[in-house]
């Protein structure tokens, strides 16, 4: 299957991008250097192209209830403008997905909400919600658009002094996991308070064809999906396809460390196995680790309690620019899962020391 | 993008680089294969006087999206390590064929070093 390509694919080229395959798209992973991407986001403002990540829109008389089943999350909670973090999980509890659900102003008298799936699940997950609707018989709209936007994400402590660069109504006033429509280089764009770098800044939801214009005014570092990665890890924030894939590592929202996303008080696909699996407890979670040998983890590094025994596995890792030193996330049994725990990691054939830390691994805004 | 290939050196396939000196034959990584890399942060290198043989494994280089074996160019017993590398890895990337050497090996066989690929020869293969 041929990649799907961002609208922005020759402009970052351009610009002198490195290019890798992520969900079926080709999108930019490097522009300059990870570090130096890292760091401007960290110390000043950077902008990602993340046109990769789906967008489906939902409207209707059940629009709300639609979302309400399939989403863990209370959407009846948002108001206009407001955005909420929410998993999809399946029968049986396990996530297929995390996805940040926003609701739009109502079209024709009706709840509307906009959500963003992960890089390459949009058409699943709109067949998903589709084949949901026709079950409960519910009358929604639901449309994958996420052909017709581009999204940016403008991270850093600079990005609202940015945006109010080229923005005449530039909603600096909004709080995180607040949106709004805003004018962002003359062209009207979803623009929400939200990210996935720990810092403060704002993700724009763009018309594709416009999306060259807002791009190039948003004049600061350009950051791609390597620097976006290590971002996350720091912030302690979870990747569709590492720390949780329905496949090879299906994991509940527990497990995962976002029951805070999950509302048990709702109607939802995995509720029950969820009501359950709250009252029995985790076995095993999600930590944060440091090695203190020298050495980088990386994703499905074995994981050994401190005698040597296999306990876990590595989801993902990296040398933390921030705090230059080694870091990952990965699975454990609860009973090592105690910040300040020793275990090891297993880097190529050699058993490096690490200790469980708290995440966010660093301050975030 | 066009990369360093100074010609006075001899080159392996994979992307390891070999200078004779008055002491024997410094080796390092090319200014491709930093590239490639991106960021380095950690340099794993074998202890002075080592032996370790041409083609062998002599040590890892990380990344911060990458890990990769490094191939001794040439067989012989490691003189000394760069060991500014394990402070400033950074030096790989900054200067690969100057301040981010990696192993000195003294004893290699001259015939080990005709073997490898002329600074011409390589550049065809990184083009």
């Amino acid at each position: 299957m041929p990649l799907q390509t961002p609208p922005l694919r020759g402009i970052h080229a351009d610009r002198g991008a490195k290019f890798t395959e992520f969900g079926g798209w080709d999108m930019p992973v490097e522009f300059d250097s990870i570090q130096t991407e890292h760091r401007a986001v960290r110390e000043d403002v950077g902008i990602f192209d993340v046109s990769h990540m789906g967008q489906i829109h939902v409207t209707g008389p059940d629009a709300t209830t639609l979302m309400q089943r399939l989403t863990t999350n209370d959407v009846t909670r948002l108001e206009v403008g407001d955005a909420q973090y929410a998993a999809i999980t399946d029968e049986e509890g396990a996530i297929i997905d995390d996805t940040v659900v926003y609701r739009l102003p109502d079209e024709d008298g009706h709840a509307t909400y906009l959500f963003v799936p992960n890089a390459g699940t949009d058409e699943a997950t709109h067949e998903r919600w589709i084949g949901y609707r026709n079950e409960f018989g519910l009358e929604a709209t639901v449309d994958n658009q996420t052909d017709e936007f581009a999204m940016f994400a403008l991270q850093g402590p600079n990005a609202a002094d940015l945006l109010e660069d080229v923005s005449e109504d530039a909603p600096t006033e909004l709080g995180r996991f607040e949106a709004t429509y805003a004018t962002v280089a003359g062209v009207e764009c979803w623009t929400a308070r939200t990210g996935y770098t720990g810092e403060d800044g704002f993700e724009l939801v763009v018309p594709w064809p416009e999306s060259e214009t807002v791009w190039s005014e948003l004049e600061c570092q350009p950051c791609g999906l390597g620097a976006r990665d290590t971002l996350r890890i720091e912030a302690g924030l979870l990747l569709a396809g590492q720390e949780f894939d329905l496949e090879s590592n299906p994991r509940t929202p527990y497990e995962a460390g976002i029951g805070f996303a999950v509302d048990l008080d709702t109607e939802f696909v995995g509720r029950d196995a969820l009501v359950e699996a709250n009252e029995a407890g985790v076995e095993e979670q999600l930590v944060g680790f440091q090695l203190i040998d020298r050495g980088v983890p990386r994703h499905s590094y074995d994981i050994t309690n401190a005698e040597g025994r296999v306990v876990g596995e590595v989801t993902s890792g990296t040398m933390s620019p921030t705090l230059e030193q080694p870091i990952g996330l990965g699975y454990v049994p609860v009973k090592y899962a105690d910040p300040g725990t020793t275990l090891q990691v297993v880097v190529r054939g050699r058993s490096k020391k690490a200790r469980v830390e708290t995440t966010p691994f660093i301050d975030t805004a | 993008m066009s990369f360093d290939v100074p010609d006075d050196r001899r080159y392996r396939e994979s992307h390891e680089w070999a200078l004779p000196t008055d002491d024997g034959i410094r080796v390092g990584i090319t200014d491709f294969a930093q590239d490639e890399l991106g960021d380095v942060v950690f340099v794993e290198l074998p202890d002075e006087g080592e032996s370790i043989a041409q083609e062998e494994e002599f040590g890892v280089i990380e990344s911060i999206k990458a890990v990769s074996d490094l191939y001794a160019p040439v067989g012989g017993e490691v003189l000394s390590v760069n060991e500014a590398l394990f402070d400033s890895p950074e030096l790989v990337n900054e200067d690969p064929f100057g301040e981010g050497w990696m192993l000195e090996i003294e004893g290699a066989d001259e015939a080990e070093l005709d073997e490898l690929l002329s600074a011409d020869e390589y550049e065809d293969q990184i083009a």
